[in-house]
């Protein structure tokens, strides 16, 4: 029975594995052609990427697009979710809907709503447009692990340092922020690696003039094969791998993806 | 009175974050839902107007049948990817923490993963020089590597693929907090491995497993890569027509349409499966 479970275990991870495997076999070709297995070993995918003026553009475009709107969907989640913690009313609850709702829908609507309105106010095809776009669209991961994080605080705590004195921001910084920050941290982490992979919204609402290495991927499917796309992938498969494995190093993954408890 | 105005304060919500939700996201969605009813104008976008043509327009054999592809290949890609994902993650929430850490990071750089780089990566995997092909050959089983995409199967493959690790974050968390010792009492009275988990975990874990179906179903819906890049033409989804339409045919009011109504039938979707788990419990 034991060997089954292992058994099924491994072949899950098997069909997750298989595609990457792959692009990293293709992406260290020597030639410029779809292999695999690769003939020969060469990183010169890898350098194309921080070479190539194109490429090297698209990746510009696509970190500081994410930085941007990392920054963007803390800000927004932060008061949100201090306010939903403090207040248990309607209200807070109607916002922490909405603050949740844009990730409910398949994302290709929002992305024809962030088009509509930029055309609407005159900024679409602006690199600004697609990084407040992901910031908002994305607010609902810093939001949720904010909110874990609030949710754990001890609110004998607060009392306790009100009852020595603390105002209202003296308890906020002195107690609330060191404990957020942690979940602010993922929070960011989160939003950072999903906007660096977000590719229909940057493409409608800026896709013409701020390319992103989603979209610039895509282009290049379409007009042939070049051995620089595999190895994008594998960057892309490593940002996440050493951004979420961080996460689990230094923070308890399992308890922010909603465990209760974990076997030690 | 300053408690009055400390009261009014209380209740005035945080005015940064409502602010940047209503412009940006509500905002947004109200537009839409009027250029949906504007016509269209080749050199500005759109018109303002209010007709129901762009409704009226996908009211016919070919968007049915596109509309009908759709709802086919997502409720595939759901009950596949829901039927893998519950054994999966509950053996994944009876492993050590140190090992769940392991496998929710590999499971979170899978999710994090762009459409491209899924559709990408599935159609190198399926290719003739650098697939399985290569693979089957190897071991015998064909004569010579053939190519398997764009293909039915390599797109019900790739939106499985990219619903899977949701299905898995969110059945997590309930079978996580699911007392060990329940499937084991189920055990000590005599029921099998498996009879014990069908019975007594599944029946418990219902209203989760629905979530994740709805998750899933709703997650794929707005697929619009992979049926370009793994499918046919014939499989190309709604999600694709509104895209295209938008972009390529530059027809905003009708592809407005499109999403306002994949919007009413997704919340209808969920509705209705939310209405159902209710009247079942």
């Amino acid at each position: 029975m034991l060997i089954l479970r292992y058994a099924f275990i491994l072949v899950v991870l098997l069909f997750l594995a298989a595609p990457l495997v792959v692009i990293f076999g293709v992406s260290v070709n020597e030639p410029k052609q779809l292999l695999f297995p690769p003939e020969g070993f060469s990183l010169r995918w890898y350098a194309e990427l921080f070479q190539a003026s194109d490429w090297l553009n698209a990746l510009r475009n696509s970190v500081v697009i994410a930085l941007g709107a990392s920054t963007i969907a803390v800000s927004i989640a932060l008061p949100l979710a201090l306010y939903v913690w403090k207040k248990q009313s309607k209200m807070a609850q109607a916002l922490f809907g909405l603050g949740v709702a844009p990730f409910l829908l398949p994302p290709v609507i929002s992305a024809l709503g962030f088009m509509i309105f930029w055309i609407t106010v005159g900024f679409y095809g602006q690199i600004y447009a697609t990084i407040i776009s992901h910031g908002v669209f994305l607010v609902t991961l810093p939001l949720v692990t904010i909110s874990l994080g609030l949710e754990a605080i001890d609110r004998q705590l607060i009392e306790a340092s009100r009852t020595m004195g603390a105002d209202d921001k003296t308890v906020f910084r002195t107690v609330i922020f060191p404990l957020a920050r942690p979940y602010m941290i993922s929070g960011f982490a989160f939003v950072f690696v999903l906007s660096l992979n977000e590719y229909i919204i940057a493409y409608m609402v800026a896709g013409f003039t701020a390319e992103t290495l989603p979209i610039k991927i895509f282009n290049s499917l379409r007009y042939g094969y070049t051995p620089v796309m595999a190895s994008v992938a594998v960057f892309f498969v490593l940002t996440a791998i050493v951004v979420f494995g961080s996460i689990a190093r230094f923070g308890d993954l399992p308890r922010l993806l909603g465990a209760e408890r974990a076997r030690r | 009175m300053t408690t009055l105005t400390a009261r009014l304060k209380d209740h005035r919500g945080p005015a940064y974050p409502l602010v940047m939700l209503v412009v940006f996201f509500v905002v947004p969605f109200v537009i839409m839902l009027s250029v949906s009813f504007f016509s269209r104008d080749e050199g500005a976008f759109f018109q303002p107007a209010f007709e129901l043509s762009n409704y009226a327009r996908f009211i016919s054999p070919f968007f049915g049948k596109v509309l009908l592809t759709s709802l086919t290949f997502s409720a595939a890609a759901a009950i596949i990817s829901v039927s893998v994902a519950v054994p999966f993650t509950y053996f994944v929430t009876r492993m050590r923490a140190r090992w769940q850490s392991v496998m929710l990071v590999f499971l979170l750089s899978v999710l994090s993963l762009s459409e491209v780089i899924i559709g990408f990566a599935w159609s190198t995997l399926l290719s003739k020089t650098a697939g399985i092909g290569n693979l089957l050959v190897a071991i015998g089983l064909m004569e010579i590597s053939q190519s398997f995409t764009p293909s039915l199967g390599a797109l019900l493959l790739g939106l499985t693929y990219l619903g899977f690790p949701y299905a898995v974050l969110v059945l997590y968390p309930a079978l996580s907090r699911l007392d060990p010792e329940i499937p084991e009492a189920a055990r000590m009275l005599g029921a099998s491995p498996i009879r014990s988990f069908v019975n007594v975990v599944m029946p418990m874990m219902r209203n989760t497993i629905t979530g994740a179906l709805i998750l899933v179903f709703v997650f794929t819906l707005g697929a619009y890569l992979l049926p370009q890049v793994l499918g046919r033409p014939q499989h190309w989804t709604l999600s694709v027509h509104i895209t295209d339409q938008a972009i390529f045919q530059s027809n905003l009011p009708f592809a407005a349409a499109m999403a306002i109504f994949l919007m009413l039938v997704s919340l209808a979707l969920v509705g209705i499966s939310t209405l159902l788990g209710r009247a079942r419990t």
